[in-house]
Order: C-alpha cells, then sequence, then structure tokens
C-alpha cells in the first residue's frame, strides 16, 4: 500500500468544501463498491442532493447520510435501510457516509420531515444526531422513511413531466423509473426532481409493507473493518499533525500544583508543553461545584507536545510534576458505599423523596409477621472502550476543524467553538468510526481539552489518552445500593413492596433539571410505577448521594444495575415461599402484561423444567429498558472447586418490530458480553480519591474462553410498539446468573461483581 | 538514531529511539493505522501484528527488536481483502465497532498458519489474549472455522 502525501495548500482548500469533509493519507477500500470508505465523512462529489438525506449520483449509486454514530451497533446499515426502503433504490449500490453536523447546526429540517418525526429531539437539518437510549431506529425511522418516500415521488413526478403522463403511472423498482415503454434510471432523473415541490408528501409504509426491511442484509461497514482501513478518532491524520499526552490530576478536583519542563524540553521532538485548566489554557475549568464545569470543564493537568506520540508520551512522563488532590485525598470506594449504606439503614433518613407510593406498604410491612428483607450493592463501573479517547483538532482564527468518534456531534461542535472562541458555524466535526462508545463518548469532555490544546499551539494536534489517563478520566456508571423489604401471605406472595434506593445521581451531576420532586428517573427505572410485577401496596423511596466521582450514562444506565437487584430479590421470594421461580414470576404479571410472552419464550427454549444435576442451575433475568422487553435463562455450572461458568444464555426480545434481524442477534450477544462482564468482575475502587484499576490487567474483560453460547429468540408482539436494541439485552443477564448460581449453589449472590463471591 | 524496518514487504527507514514500541513506529512513523492501540501492556490484542510469521504484541515490542524481521501489519495481510479470514469475516459480518478487529484477523492469522483446521479449543485458547469489548467472540470462532473451510478449499 502507498500513503497520499497531500501538502498543507490542497488540505486547506479542501477543507473548505462544502461538505466540510475531507481526508487524507488513508488507507483506501480496495473494493470499489464499498458501501462505507474508509474515512466515514468521505462524500461523493459528483451526485445530485435530492434532499438533505440522499445524494444520487449519475451512475444510480445512491448515498445516504447517517445522523447517528456508527459504534457497533450497525447505523451505517440500518439508517440507509429506512431510506432505501422507501426509495427503491438498487440496495447494492447504496453507499453511507456521515451527515454533516455543520449543516445541521446552521440550517433546519423541510418542515415535512420534521413533521413525519413523532420523537424528534431538534428541528435542525438532521434532526437527531445524538446516538443513545438505543434509539436510533425508533426515533429517527419515520423521517428517514419520509426522507426516501418523497424523494421517490419527486423522481416519479420528474419522470412522469418528461414522459408526459401523470405521476401514478410512473413505477419506481430497484432505482428504475418506468411507465409503459419508457424507462429511465433515478440518476438521470435526480437533478430535476430536486427542484419539484409536491403538493403533498407521501405517506409512508406500514409494516406489513416492508421489503427490505426486516432482512439481515450485509453490514456495509465490514469491508472497512476487515483491512484495516476504518478511520477512528485515533487514526486520523492532517498534513503538518503533531502529537500531544496529557495528565490531568488523577483525583477529580485535583491540581496540578507544578511542572519542569525544563527537565524534558531538550529530548527529541518535544515541541512545547501547556498547563491545562486551572491556571492554564482553555476557556471552561473544571470546577466540581458548577454543573457544566464539572461535565466538560477542563481539569488541571499538563499537556507535553511533540512530533510523535511516543516522544510527547516518553517527555510528559518523564517530566517532574506536583499535584494535589482537592481534598478529597482520604475517599475510597468503601468510604462511599458505606456512606450510601447508612442512608440506606435509615428509612426516616430526611434525603428520601417517594418514588412510587400504592396503598400502604410500610403499614403492611410493619404489621405482617411475614417480612423478607436484603440489601443488594453495585459498584461503579468504567465504560472501558476498546479505543481510548482521543480527539485530533486544527484550530485557526476563522475555523476549527475537529476529528473525533463521538456519540454526540453537536455537542461535540459546542464544546469546540466554544473553546476555540468560534462561532458554531466556523466549526467543523468530521466523526470518525467510534472503537465503541457505550455512552462515553456522547460527553464531549476530550473535545473541549484538545480544542484547547490545538488552539493555544495554532497546528493540528492529535491528543491521545493513554489506557491509564482514558481509566483515570473514567465518566462512572453510578453505584447504587438498595433495600427490600416485602410482606407475603400465606402461599409467600408479597402484599407489600418496599424498596429504597440510594444512588450517585446523573442527573444530579449533569442535568439537575431533569431531576423530578428529587428523583433521578433513570435511578429507579424499572422499579418505581414501571415495576413489571402486581403488587397491592408498593412503595419506592429514593436519596441521592454523590460523590466528587464524575458519572455518566454507562450502557442501559439506571436498568444496568436496577433489575440485578429487582430481580435478584423476586428470586429470593420464590425460594422463599417454595415456589418454582418462573411461575412465581408469572403468578406476580398481571394476565395482559407484556413480560408474559418474553419469559414463556426464554424459559421454554432453555428447556426452563430440565433436571439438572449437581452444580447446575437455570436462572431468570428480565428487565424493560428503552420501550423494550428482555428475558434471559442462564444456565451455569458451578465446580466443586468454586470455578463458575455461563453455559448458554437463551435470550428473549420484545422489541415490537425488526428491521434487521442478525443486527437485533448481534446486539444481544453484545450486551450479554458487556453485562456479564460487568456481573463477573466490574467493579471500580477508588484509593485516596483516585481511581485504581486503570488497565486490563486489573479492570478484566470477559474474554472468548468465557463466551457463553447465546440463543437469541424474537417474541415480538409488533402493533405500535418500536423498541430499542442497543441496550436491552443488558440488564436481565446479571440476575440472569446470579439466580442461577442460586439454583446450582445455594449462594445468594447480592452485591456485583460475582468475582468477590466465594461459591464453594 | 535511525532504524530501518521491513513492514508488508516494504522497507522503511524511520528516526525513533530504539526502544520506542513497534505500534507506534507504523501507526506515526509510517502511516499504517490499521494496527490499533488498546492497552499499551500487551493484555488486549488490539496492536497484533506478525514478526516473522508469529503473532507479537506490537505495544510493547520494541521498534529496534523488529530491525531485520518481517513485520505484517493487517494491511499487509492481502492486497484485496482476500485473505481467507478476511473472507469469512465478510461473509459472517463478524466486525460490531470493529476496533480490535485487525488484531483479532491478525491472532486467527497466526493461529491459521500453525493451525490449519483448528478446534474450538484451539481457538479459545489462541484468541483469549484479544478483547472484544462489542463481544464478537462467538461470531469470530465461527468465522475461524469458516476460514479453515474456505482455505482448505
Amino acid at each position: 500500500m502507498t500513503t497520499m502525501e497531500v501538502d498543507r495548500r490542497t488540505f486547506i482548500v479542501t477543507s473548505a468544501s462544502a461538505a466540510g469533509g475531507l481526508m487524507l493519507g488513508f488507507y483506501m477500500p480496495t473494493g470499489a463498491d464499498a458501501g462505507v470508505m474508509g474515512a466515514p465523512w468521505t462524500a461523493t462529489e459528483d451526485g445530485q442532493e435530492v434532499n438533505a438525506w440522499l445524494v444520487i449520483d449519475p451512475d444510480n449509486s445512491v448515498t445516504i447520510r447517517v445522523g447517528q454514530s456508527e459504534m457497533g451497533e450497525g447505523v451505517f446499515t440500518g439508517m440507509p435501510m429506512l431510506v432505501a426502503e422507501e426509495l427503491q433504490c438498487d440496495w447494492s449500490k447504496v453507499r453511507a457516509v456521515y451527515a454533516d453536523v455543520n449543516r445541521h447546526v446552521q440550517n433546519f429540517a423541510e418542515p415535512y420531515m420534521v413533521a413525519a418525526g413523532a420523537a424528534k429531539e431538534t428541528d435542525n437539518l438532521y434532526q437527531r444526531m445524538g446516538t443513545g437510549g438505543s434509539g436510533a431506529v425508533r426515533r429517527s425511522r419515520l423521517y428517514l422513511m419520509q426522507a426516501g418516500a418523497s424523494a421517490r415521488e419527486r423522481l416519479k413526478q420528474a419522470a412522469a413531466d418528461a414522459w408526459g403522463v401523470d405521476r401514478s403511472a410512473v413505477t419506481a423498482e430497484n432505482g428504475m423509473l418506468s411507465a409503459g415503454d419508457q424507462s429511465g434510471t433515478f440518476g438521470e432523473f435526480a437533478a430535476t426532481a430536486a427542484g419539484i415541490q409536491l403538493e403533498a408528501e407521501p405517506a409512508i409504509k406500514t409494516p406489513d409493507q416492508f421489503t427490505l426491511l426486516g432482512t439481515s442484509v450485509a453490514r456495509l461497514d465490514t469491508p472497512v473493518k476487515v483491512n484495516g482501513s476504518a478511520v477512528y478518532g485515533i487514526d486520523a491524520q492532517v498534513p503538518d499533525m503533531v502529537y500531544a499526552a496529557v495528565e490531568v490530576a488523577r483525583v477529580p478536583g485535583g491540581s496540578l500544583v507544578s511542572y519542569d519542563f525544563d527537565a524534558v524540553k531538550d529530548r527529541p521532538g518535544v515541541i512545547a508543553a501547556y498547563r491545562l485548566g486551572e491556571g492554564g489554557i482553555g476557556v471552561l475549568h473544571y470546577n466540581l461545584d458548577e454543573v457544566a464545569n464539572r461535565v466538560t470543564g477542563i481539569q488541571s493537568g499538563v499537556a507535553v507536545i511533540a512530533d510523535t506520540y511516543y516522544r510527547a508520551l516518553t517527555a510528559l512522563q518523564l517530566m517532574p510534576k506536583e499535584w494535589n488532590d482537592g481534598g478529597h485525598g482520604d475517599i475510597t470506594d468503601t468510604s462511599i458505599i458505606n456512606g450510601a449504606l447508612e442512608v440506606l439503614a435509615n428509612p426516616d433518613d430526611p434525603s428520601y423523596n417517594p418514588a412510587d407510593s400504592v396503598g400502604d406498604a410500610r403499614g403492611v410491612i410493619a404489621a405482617s409477621s411475614n417480612v423478607m428483607e436484603a440489601t443488594y450493592t453495585t459498584p461503579y463501573l468504567d465504560h472501558a472502550c476498546m479505543e481510548p479517547m482521543n480527539c485530533t483538532v486544527h484550530v485557526t482564527a476563522d475555523r476549527a476543524d475537529v476529528w473525533v468518534g463521538t456519540q454526540n456531534p453537536p455537542r461535540a461542535i459546542a464544546a469546540a467553538a466554544e473553546e476555540a472562541g468560534l462561532p458554531e458555524e466556523q466549526v467543523y466535526v468530521h466523526n470518525c468510526f467510534l472503537g465503541t462508545g457505550f455512552g462515553r463518548r456522547s460527553r464531549p469532555d476530550e473535545v473541549r481539552q484538545a480544542t484547547a490544546i490545538g488552539k493555544a499551539l495554532g497546528q493540528p494536534v492529535k491528543v491521545i489518552w493513554t489506557r491509564e489517563e482514558t481509566a483515570r478520566q473514567a465518566k462512572m456508571r453510578p453505584y447504587s445500593v438498595y433495600h427490600f423489604a416485602a410482606a407475603t401471605d400465606a402461599n409467600g406472595k408479597p402484599e407489600a413492596y418496599w424498596n429504597r434506593v440510594v444512588s450517585h445521581s446523573i442527573f444530579n451531576h449533569q442535568i439537575p433539571q431533569f431531576l423530578r420532586d428529587g428523583i433521578d428517573s433513570q435511578a429507579v427505572e424499572g422499579l418505581d410505577e414501571r415495576l413489571p410485577y402486581d403488587i397491592a401496596n408498593k412503595q419506592v423511596d429514593y436519596a441521592i448521594r454523590d460523590s466528587h466521582l464524575p458519572v455518566h450514562w454507562w450502557r442501559a444506565v439506571g436498568a444496568s444495575q436496577n433489575a440485578f437487584a429487582l430481580e435478584g430479590f423476586i428470586d429470593e421470594l420464590a425460594h422463599a415461599a417454595g415456589a418454582d421461580p418462573l411461575q412465581f414470576r408469572l403468578d406476580l404479571l398481571h394476565e395482559d402484561s407484556e413480560f408474559r410472552r418474553p419469559l414463556e419464550v426464554a424459559s421454554e427454549q432453555a428447556g426452563w423444567t430440565t433436571d439438572l444435576g449437581r452444580g447446575e442451575g437455570l436462572g431468570i433475568g428480565m428487565a424493560e429498558a428503552f420501550g423494550t422487553i428482555v428475558a434471559h435463562v442462564a444456565y451455569v455450572t458451578v465446580s466443586r472447586r468454586g470455578q463458575l461458568r455461563v453455559e448458554t444464555v437463551d435470550a428473549a426480545i420484545d422489541c415490537g418490530h425488526v428491521i434487521h434481524p442478525r443486527m437485533v442477534e448481534m446486539q444481544m450477544e453484545s450486551n450479554i458480553v458487556y453485562g456479564l462482564t460487568a456481573a463477573l468482575y466490574g467493579e471500580i475502587h477508588i484509593d485516596k480519591g483516585a481511581v485504581v484499576e486503570d488497565n486490563f490487567d486489573q479492570y478484566l474483560m470477559l474474554r472468548m474462553n468465557e463466551m457463553p453460547e447465546v440463543r437469541t429468540h424474537f417474541a415480538l408482539s409488533g402493533g405500535g410498539k418500536w423498541g430499542g436494541v442497543g441496550e436491552p439485552g443488558l440488564p436481565p443477564i446479571a440476575p440472569a446468573v446470579a439466580n442461577a448460581i442460586f439454583a446450582a449453589t445455594g449462594k445468594r449472590i447480592r452485591s456485583l461483581p460475582i468475582r468477590n463471591h466465594d461459591l464453594v | 538514531m535511525a532504524l530501518t524496518l521491513n513492514v508488508n514487504g516494504t522497507s522503511h527507514t524511520v528516526d525513533v529511539e530504539p526502544e520506542t514500541p513497534l505500534l507506534w513506529v507504523l501507526r506515526d512513523n509510517i502511516g499504517l493505522t490499521g494496527t490499533k492501540y488498546g492497552c499499551g501492556i500487551a493484555k488486549c490484542g488490539a496492536c497484533t501484528v506478525h514478526v516473522d510469521g508469529k503473532k507479537a504484541f506490537s505495544c510493547t515490542m520494541k521498534a529496534s527488536a523488529a530491525v531485520g524481521t518481517e513485520i505484517t501489519t493487517i494491511e499487509g495481510l492481502s492486497e484485496d481483502s482476500s485473505h481467507p479470514l478476511q473472507l469469512a469475516w465478510i461473509e459472517g459480518d463478524v466486525p460490531q465497532c470493529g476496533y480490535c478487529q485487525s488484531g483479532q484477523i491478525m491472532a486467527a492469522a497466526a493461529l491459521l498458519s500453525q493451525r490449519p483446521d483448528p478446534s474450538d479449543l484451539d481457538i479459545d485458547s489462541a484468541m483469549s489474549d484479544n478483547i472484544c469489548r462489542c463481544g464478537t467472540y462467538a461470531q469470530i470462532r465461527k468465522a475461524i472455522h469458516r476460514a479453515a473451510e474456505i482455505a482448505g478449499g
């Protein structure tokens, strides 16, 4: 292979093009028909834009713009499918490319496309450009299908006008327009179509009319991901680019006291050093007391710039530095959790607010002689994205370019604009492939830091955080602790349920205005009025107990841990009642409950009634998240020496409709691996105020030799239900495995991770 | 100092300190970004390349130790994504985010060169140095079997 050399002049000219996209020096995919270019913002040059979502080339290929971020979940295939279903183009000639966030912040969407999107988040051009909440399909499908349908009707009108026939006489299929003996390609009519106004926009298809949607077409991004050509943020290459290695205070809120650049400035390739944050560069500095500052504010630290990353990193590591701990040096994970457990132990602690209250749960429990109680705890977690955090920037007096893999390009552009001191129209974020996101990449703290460095330097610079730096600057999944109490009747069935929950609140940390009467709705997801089970008297109380650590959305958010606690306690109730855990759950579900079918399908497929031997167990977990219900039945074995193996997981999902069955299966496997990793191993310890587990030697990951067989079963209810897929498979895995361990060993797991428990 | 490295059949002379990890020389000096940085301590496998046909973690291998060897990166595995593993990966749509996949494919290629028809146990044992946070393990295992079939004709 060869890398292209592009000079600075070419760079400036190219980067000023309307698409705002450029990229250079990349290994291009060898397949000429690749559906995605290695650099995912690489736009076609000679096509006709029919609307903001699609460009049709003279050769009849169609470039479909993707407004969501590709981090493995498949939006570079799924989003184009939604458009193509209506457009009726030739799917084999579809290319996917990122939508341009600069255009998005400058322009509004056509009103008819806004009208189509019931769940739109803005009226801006691409409507929903943040990826999260398992929302790509369910929240953008209507306007994407409308974009395809409206373009198709314009193409038909253009042909009808040319042929002197009525539009209703023209058919569009597989990229061809025809009427009687007349025919032509989409490419021939694209230019005319772009200028046509319709009196009324066409209606979009209903699911029973889908032909492309519902099929497992090949992913468009696979070819660039098997030959090294896919460009992730960390791969961005810009002419005259130098590298930055950074270190910020290991204790959030701590500060760099001093550093001695003179000691390393003569090392090979070293160019400069900048103090970051307080007393140094950057517009918005980290400050725990202010919401904006603590979310993306630049942490106190130092950046060293050199001509290669390794030289920058070596100089940074060798440079003498002194730090303070910001007064947080006594904090440990134990001190944080113990503080929460104190609140949990006192039902009358004034920090509680009611999250749900039906009947008189406390009264029934106080009067009952059959009360079950249990405390569950879940730890802080790191996202541990496969790709360490990084960002490349080029900031000039009138323009800033940013190359980053981000889940939220509009937030990235806002942070970069503020740091660069430029209006958003003059900032170009070139989104890259994401080496996973899991929520971490929706908080553009790395973009802000990199932009400040790039502005100070005045030269293109790639900022890379080491794995250790990425871990130390984790934006964690909060801990959460739970105390359950239930009063049961003579048959062991709960008459009253009282759950107290204490957690570090993400809303309180970054969007306090989302709290309602002191309740973080995500922190009590699935536990409050969303509790699946019918119990006559219910009380859920929630208290916030934050720490100095930054917290953030982590795959499946509150459900990721709440399901572990709830489904574990339900299992305890079942066993205390001497009941079968499946039947116990079914008896607690309303006869119309949407949970019944996934639960029945998963347990039936798992062979729930099979007799098991010593050391074998089946366990159930289920949860609803992002509009989708998933039930898992895990089959585990535990050896006499206490060695656990998760052998199989039968996973039943009701997400209403499926647009790409294989992608759903892959997301189930993905969620199970991610959730199982956390359940078995995941725990961030805090010592002297700082993260302990900073690399994969300590923060353990599930590996291939531990991969269970995952069998995905569709239990689709259809109708108006469109649930998410990227996260709902995660919450039920921890309880399914923990409950299976109980079935195998009689040992009840009430805290995660499982590795802390002796299973002998 | 100047070091000469043979990467994918091409000779590159680079000005680096001899202890520079091969990973960063490949990425920053030579411009081959298919080989990924994941951990820097040989615990994730994202940086896997071949050195004289054998699997190596480029993040902990000093560049000076690679002088005089034949280094192969993902970009050099085949000219046109035609290696049986690449074909099997495409057929099975294995990658999700894709970030670890260069390392996965290079580790699998080293395995197949030793064991052309590996068992599940062989695969688990050879591939457990490689982390995939997306959880593509089952698909990787299937694709390695499929690649063995393709290679075996």
